[in-house]
């Protein structure tokens, strides 16, 4: 189709301006058999050459035997000498490296290359040797990669650092070998070599903290000529300075404050962005790096000036003061030609600047909205959120704001923003909620986003009923039912239902609504509005609050899942439940499926936010997720799921029952000891299995049958044992040691183990792996691991508190007065109560606002066995703390044990 | 659902760019209708053809107009230059120094521009395609800055070498060696030059 319209182009322009227009691919390859002629037509063979790369480079595929044909076709050229065409093959070799086979052939031809006397040729082969050599053949070309870093042709040196350090990856053993020729390599007089000589000396040493801290601070000293390694060097700098502790006297502090005077602006900008992104810097120190910054702000270089502005917008929120003072360059960047500039001028001077300047600023911005990308209006729509916290009393404006750029035109990411931002900006300011309600209301009505509006409808359902006229949503919501597609309208009927459920008076004209849904034509929301209606014919408050009011599990329109709706009251893990129900099925029994066996959802869904902490621990880095990631379309198996599947598949365990809840792993060894070994903790109904995950990092030694012997305190009984088999070097291996829960007396669940590792040693060879037949019996002595309260509670949000206490009832409560010695502020007090009893707080009463002496915590779970428990933290500052603490539950044991543990 | 926006922000914020020299994600050299002449992609961030395609559109889209130099899409840092027909790009992670993508850009740029005898122009670049693919592998090697000086970069991609043998080449080859004082695509370039006016 393209081809058709540019032949039709070209023809009108009466020459073609690209020649390689209407390259067929058969044809060239076809083409490639001229190079089997000889003579040898170096022109020709060169211009087919560079069609062939031309078609690779356009994304064209070329299929394995062609390109192999191609591939052997072009070998044929090494007998021409004309260099053009050698560096041509070199470049082709390179491309098809991964697409043709057996590309080893040209090994040689290259090696001879590569130590020839042909400058022109050397480096260039290199790399294209590199590039097609895998770690066995990689020995054989040692002895010239060794010679060639240290070759006195920059252009090959630096051809030989880079390609070690693409080597690094599969064949790091060998290039760190090379260690002494980059050293030579990093004072050469050419800056490139420098550089990259610098970059594999930090690689080689990466692992290795105190080789890295002598490497800066060698070339610290004897200073370097390339920028690019000097950025190199900051960055080096500033990681070890993120790792210890010192802070900023250290010497690698001085060093990146002097780089704010190199010549070379690309170093001076590398440190300031440094400096200025450095967690808790003083604004003594910020103050060189954002005047450097500010000078920037004027440059006549485009790049330059976002570079500056970028920063200075990033650190603004840390650092408004500190910012402020480049307040006027930043004025006059507000109309720069660049719109991300403009942009990023216009949010930084909103966090920077006074509440007055506020007006000013958004009309200045509305002028250009439309001209800039999305990803700046989400910059935008952030700023806007972040001053909403800071001047409460303009969310009036910046509201209208945020909802006439709802209304524009924009993607789903940008919408996702805004409505992302007044939801916070609901949640935290409760007189904007009303204004904030309505602006959603209005937005629903014509929003082709079905996960916005479901997501707003369930905000609605929440939020409304506890407004003063919550009467006027139900039309917008009831609109939503008659228009909309299944989801949406699913979402709706909820949303309906919760008005039912809270407000007694709209309960009949909520009943007339969803009465109407029972004949949908879409199978889920006629189940929810018959459930529903259903539960609010009974006018029971326990009811409501348990099915209605509280339902957490905010699943995704999936019919596979339609069971969980059903069971909207019970935090579950929808993965968890899926297999229980599975292997209920697969075994008929008399006995009733019980919903206790079902493992709860390790975080309640509607509190991502948690999660990412919880990724956080794991050590992975969930900031990769690019902004325009998509979420997962389905439930995803937690971590705690796959815990679960994994134990499950232990024989000894089989008699445990559920898994009720997986820790975070805990080091029990310092991470550079001869064995890593980290603990996690799995609660189960009466038991806990502790999983032991150990690393063996010594590479002469193989551990056999490796177990943790567990010292337990009073009560506690160890059962079993679970061996690690073999550890080989390098590769981890799990040993769970079983501990029975004390049976005589139920609440002592708390208590601590002292664990040693005991294993057979067998020395091995480390280069083949082989191990000796004998080996000793060795032991290691491990920290302690203790077992806390928030053990044996789960989280589970109640999005509806009051209800969820009332429906508990008094039954089994507990109440006692504490005072809090340690702790001096309200927010340390609620921090600490928190962490220690592992429960989620509620109703968002972990926050607490400035400037009060009393405050409310609310926390809910679930403790082991299936018992909810809930928490009312009563809390008043008077020169000490003095903590009410009111514990319910629907049992008796679960509330003494909560109750004790406060002490 | 909450998770959304919280993902956007913690990438945002990721401050310090890892130490490493992988600092270049793609570069590209596209013409007056979008339409790709070189690219060269050294990352996974967009592994299919079709999602480079993908970007390359949309990036023309946002540039071709606003002679702006800088931009930041998709979570990507793009410096850029154009001149006639042609658009060149170096891309970067959005945590990456643009002072140091600038400096590769120009390095290409003027590279080009010196083998191309400062004619930098569609017709004249496709015409010396093959020096063009050794420049950029010459400025780049798999992400990694190899060269950014642009005189470097030049005399590693033209110099062809006069002392082959004579009796190694062909009647055409001497006669072309006898023609070609200057290097092969240079010659190329000068001759089509003079056919044009």
């Amino acid at each position: 189709m393209l081809g058709l319209k540019r032949d039709k182009k070209d023809e009108e322009d009466g020459f073609s301006l690209n020649p390689f227009n209407n390259l067929e691919k058969t044809s060239v390859l076809q083409e490639a058999r001229t190079f089997n002629e000889t003579p040898i037509n170096p022109r020709k063979c060169c211009h087919i050459l560079t069609k062939v790369l031309y078609l690779i480079n356009q994304g064209e595929h070329i299929a394995t035997t062609e390109a192999t044909e191609t591939f052997f076709a072009m070998t044929k050229l090494f007998q021409s000498q004309d260099v053009t065409l050698r560096r041509m093959v070199y470049l082709t070799i390179k491309e098809m490296a991964d697409l043709a086979e057996d590309v080893i052939i040209v090994t040689s031809s290259l090696t001879k290359d590569m130590t020839g006397k042909e400058d022109m040729y050397r480096a260039a082969a290199i790399r294209a040797l590199c590039r097609i050599t895998d770690s066995t053949m990689l020995q054989s070309i040692e002895r010239y990669m060794k010679q060639a870093i240290v070759d006195r042709n920059p252009s090959v040196s630096s051809a030989a650092l880079t390609s070690s350090l693409h080597l690094m990856r599969s064949s790091g053993d060998v290039v760190k070998r090379w260690v002494n020729e980059a050293t030579e390599a990093a004072s050469s007089d050419n800056i490139m070599v420098q550089y990259h000589a610098v970059g594999v000396l930090y690689h080689i040493k990466k692992t290795d903290r105190l080789g890295v801290s002598k490497l800066v601070s060698k070339f610290t000293k004897q200073s370097l000529r390339s920028p690019y390694a000097y950025c190199l060097l900051i960055r080096i700098a500033t990681k070890l300075l993120e790792e210890e502790s010192d802070g900023r006297d250290s010497p690698l502090f001085d060093f990146i404050e002097t780089c704010l005077r190199h010549k070379s602006e690309l170093v001076i900008y590398e440190a300031a962005h440094a400096i200025v992104n450095m967690p808790n810097t003083s604004a003594r120190e910020l103050a060189p790096a954002i005047s450097v910054l500010q000078l920037f702000c004027s440059s006549p270089k485009p790049t330059l000036r976002f570079a500056a502005v970028r920063t200075l917008n990033k650190v603004a929120m840390k650092h408004p003061a500190a910012v402020a003072a480049c307040n006027l360059d930043l004025e006059n960047l507000i109309t720069d030609v660049n719109r991300s500039i403009a942009t990023l001028a216009i949010t930084t001077l909103l966090k920077t600047g006074s509440e007055s300047s506020v007006d000013r600023l958004m009309k200045q911005i509305s002028t250009f909205m439309s001209e800039i990308s999305d990803e700046f209006k989400i910059v935008v729509v952030q700023a806007i959120r972040s001053l909403c916290l800071k001047f409460p009393r303009k969310h009036g404006v910046l509201m209208n704001f945020l909802a006439s750029m709802l209304r524009d035109e924009g993607g789903f990411d940008y919408k996702r923003a805004i409505v992302d931002s007044l939801i916070g900006i609901i949640e935290e300011n409760p007189e904007a909620k009303e204004a904030g309600l309505a602006h959603l209301c209005e937005f629903i009505e014509d929003c082709e986003h079905t996960v916005l509006a479901t997501r707003i409808l369930h905000l609605l359902g929440r939020e409304g009923p506890r407004t003063p006229s919550p009467s006027k949503y139900i039309r917008f919501i009831y609109n939503r039912v008659i228009l909309e597609n299944a989801a949406v309208r699913a979402a709706a009927v909820s949303a309906l239902a919760k008005f039912g459920a809270h407000c007694e008076e709209l309960m009949p004209s909520v009943v007339v609504l969803l009465s109407r849904s029972l004949l949908d034509t879409d199978d889920e929301v006629r189940d929810r509005a018959t459930f529903y209606l259903n539960v609010l014919k009974q006018s029971n408050k326990a009811l409501n609050s348990a099915y209605i009011l509280n339902d957490c599990t905010q699943c995704k329109y999936n019919k596979a899942l339609n069971s969980a709706y059903i069971l909207n009251g019970l935090n579950v893990s929808v993965v968890g439940l899926e297999r229980a129900l599975h292997s209920y099925t697969q075994e008929p029994s008399e006995t009733q499926f019980d919903m206790k066996s079902v493992p709860l959802a390790t975080q309640p869904l509607a509190e991502q936010k948690a999660g990412a902490g919880l990724f956080g621990a794991e050590g992975q880095q969930g900031a990769e997720v690019t902004p325009t990631a998509k979420a997962p379309d389905k439930v995803a198996a937690t971590r705690q799921d796959i815990y679960a599947e994994q134990l499950a598949a232990v024989p000894e365990f089989q008699g445990l029952g559920p898994l009720f809840k997986s820790s975070a792993a805990v080091q029990l060894t310092e991470s550079e000891t001869e064995y890593v070994v980290r603990c996690i903790k799995h609660t189960f109904t009466n038991h806990i299995v502790f999983q032991f995950d150990c690393t063996n990092t010594l590479n002469d030694q193989i551990l056999e049958n490796v177990t943790v012997q567990m010292e337990p305190t009073e009560g506690f009984e160890v059962l079993s044992h679970v061996p690690a088999a073999s550890l080989p070097y390098g590769q981890p291996g799990i040993t769970y040691t079983c501990v029975a829960l004390p049976e005589e007396d139920p609440t002592s669940v708390i208590g601590t183990f002292s664990n040693t590792l005991k294993f057979l040693v067998k020395d091995c060879d480390p280069n083949t792996g082989e191990a000796d037949e004998e080996g000793y019996e060795d032991e290691y002595v491990l920290e302690d691991v203790e077992v806390t309260i928030s053990d044996h509670i789960q989280k589970v949000l109640k999005p509806n508190f009051a209800a969820s206490w009332d429906e508990v009832g008094e039954d089994y409560q507990m109440e006692d007065t504490y005072a809090l010695s340690t702790v001096k502020t309200l927010e340390d007090a609620v921090k600490n109560i928190v962490d220690h009893m592992g429960m989620q707080p509620c109703e968002r009463s972990d926050k607490v606002p400035a400037d009060k002496s009393a405050h409310t915590l609310f926390l809910a779970g679930v403790y082991r066995g299936g018992h909810d428990v809930l928490v009312r933290a009563r809390l008043a500052l008077d020169d000490g703390i003095t903590m009410q603490i009111t514990v319910r539950s629907t049992d008796e044991t679960a509330a003494e044990v909560i109750s004790a543990s406060v002490g | 659902m909450g998770k959304h926006g919280h993902v956007a922000e913690s990438n945002m914020d990721a401050a310090f760019p890892e130490p490493s020299l992988y600092t270049i994600k793609a570069i590209a050299i596209l013409d007056n209708d979008g339409e790709r002449i070189v690219a060269k992609y050294f990352d996974e961030t967009f592994p299919t053809a079709k999602e480079q395609r993908a970007f390359e559109k949309n990036l023309f889209n946002k540039t071709h107009r606003a002679n702006a130099e800088i931009i930041m899409l998709e979570g990507i840092t793009c410096v850029y230059r154009s001149n006639v027909d042609l658009f060149f790009y170096v891309m970067g992670s959005s945590n990456e120094n643009e002072l140091i993508l600038a400096s590769v850009l120009n390095c290409l740029y003027d590279s080009v521009s010196q083998m191309l005898r400062k004619n930098v122009e569609k017709r004249a670049l496709m015409d010396n395609l093959d020096g063009v693919f050794l420049a950029v592998d010459e400025i780049v090697d798999g992400g990694i800055i190899l060269e950014a000086d642009p005189n470097a970069v030049v005399q590693r991609v033209a110099l062809r070498t006069e002392d082959v043998p004579l009796t190694e080449q062909t009647v055409a080859q001497v006669r072309k060696l006898i023609k070609d004082t200057a290097p092969g695509w240079l010659k190329k370039g000068t001759v089509r030059e003079g056919n044009g006016q």
